[in-house]
């Protein structure tokens, strides 16, 4: 009963790191740059979003799998066959989250006014403070909110998940998983227990993420409705 | 001595203006759309010149025939813009002090000068504040100072009081024309109010759709300036 949950918790916070790293470098990217082919890109980021999970458990399946170019180098290399492994499951869970950390972010980042950063270049301030202190900061309301759908919808994942991780009590079985076995063989008791448990925890998620911005960003709000008045 | 030769091209306008300005303030004046902004991000290395020449005194920060671009944050230049752009979740204090690496600001000297600089902007009593708890007039004083704390070879304002009320403006006029005598560097001012020109200018650049209309000197050639305006 407790292994699905701690399971579940385990991919969805490796799946958001993940989500994290590439977020925030790719929505920055397309925040400020313009390229050819950007729509292009950018429908494929966000692609995860609409197609059945089913697609890319079986997209990733043939990746990862024994004779897929990625499973065969991790197996030749390091030995390691990921493919029926939590580790699966988290990267599963990163894809289908992804679309919902890169919209996120790229609008927060979008959102920062360019001034602040010109002014703070010619205050003699280098790129790497500048996205410290202005960049991040600023965007950050945005980010976490991408972050805590994507830790639900971690969560909550399940078709791309069995997909590639199987479903295999006390190693890759998650929540979302042991609820569709613990239905399928009547233990009904396990299941809303289950139920239960992933609800309060994405509900939460929710809830403290909509108090937080509330709360934090007031100020600055203040701040840029005093701006555009003036 | 700022010199500078800026040529670039933009969508609908071509901008091509030469000016060598001592001490004081020097107004780009023109309406809107003639390119003045361009011309301060040009001074200030925020936006590239397709060719020319900018040098402040012996420092050349662009030169099209040798290559030399020198980065905005590299170039001590000074920039108010037009929107003040203070951090909006930095304290008056923090914004003020932003520009100051964190081993000056350890350092008793330099904490004096900041202190002068908030003082004479009289900002000190609203150092707790955010931008958005101020005032229009409050917000430039920061804008200022922040700018001025890096101790900056040149300054740049873009409009820096078109947001302003009557008597904010007036009273920041006469500020702004006390503080460039106190700081004695160069300032390079943008407006498209003649009001704002007369009372400011050492100098004036005259702009017109990117090209330089004319370049006047208050002292002798008032007269010629009302004609001209």
């Amino acid at each position: 009963m407790l292994d699905p949950i701690f399971l579940s918790l385990k991919v969805a916070i490796i799946a958001v790191c993940i989500d994290f790293v590439f977020g925030m470098v790719v929505a920055r990217f397309m925040a400020r740059r313009d390229f050819v082919g950007k729509n292009l890109a950018e429908s494929l980021i966000i692609l995860p979003m609409v197609l059945p999970p089913t697609v890319l458990g079986y997209g990733l399946l043939i990746f990862l799998g024994k004779r897929g170019p990625i499973g065969n180098i991790l197996l030749d290399w390091f030995g390691f066959q990921i493919i029926f492994t939590w580790w699966a499951a988290a990267l599963a869970s990163a894809i289908v989250s992804f679309p919902l950390m890169y919209q996120s972010a790229k609008a927060a980042f979008s959102s920062v006014d360019l001034s602040l950063e010109k002014a703070a270049r010619t205050l003699g301030t280098g790129e790497i403070r500048i996205f410290l202190t202005i960049t991040l900061p600023l965007a950050w309301p945005g980010i976490l909110a991408g972050l805590v759908l994507a830790f639900a919808r971690a969560l909550g994942e399940f078709g791309a998940t069995l997909m590639v991780a199987g479903n295999i009590p006390g190693k890759t079985q998650t929540i979302p998983l042991a609820i569709y076995s613990a239905v399928e063989s009547g233990e009904e008791e396990t299941a809303k227990m289950l139920v239960l448990v992933i609800t309060v925890l994405s509900f939460a998620a929710l809830f403290w993420l909509n108090k937080w911005s509330k709360e934090k960003i007031q100020l600055w709000k203040k701040g840029s409705e005093t701006h555009a008045e003036s | 001595m700022l010199r500078a030769e800026i040529r670039k091209k933009l969508p609908g306008i071509s901008i091509h203006v030469k000016m060598a300005f001592n001490q004081g303030i020097l107004v780009l004046f023109g309406p809107s759309g003639a390119g003045k902004t361009t011309i301060l991000n040009c001074l200030a290395g925020l936006q590239k010149p397709d060719a020319g020449l900018i040098s402040l005194d012996e420092k050349v920060f662009f030169s099209s025939v040798d290559g030399i671009d020198t980065p905005a944050r590299k170039r001590r230049i000074g920039y108010v813009f037009q929107d003040y752009a203070l951090f909006p979740h930095m304290t008056v204090k923090d914004n003020a002090l932003y520009g100051i690496p964190s081993r000056c600001k350890k350092d008793k000297d330099y904490q004096t000068s900041v202190l002068d600089v908030m003082d004479m902007l009289k900002i000190t009593h609203l150092q707790e504040r955010y931008p958005g708890q101020l005032s229009g007039g409050e917000k430039q004083r920061v804008a200022l100072a922040r700018a001025l704390m890096v101790e900056p070879d040149l300054l740049l304002l873009d409009e820096p009081l078109s947001a302003l009320d009557y008597t904010t403006r007036k009273n920041l006029q006469a500020e702004l024309r006390q503080l460039q005598k106190i700081w004695r560097i160069p300032f390079v001012l943008v407006t498209h109010s003649r009001k704002e020109m007369h009372a400011l200018a050492d100098e004036v650049l005259l702009l017109d759709r990117g090209k330089q209309t004319g370049c006047l000197c208050t002292d002798r050639d008032i007269p010629r300036l009302e004609a001209a305006v």
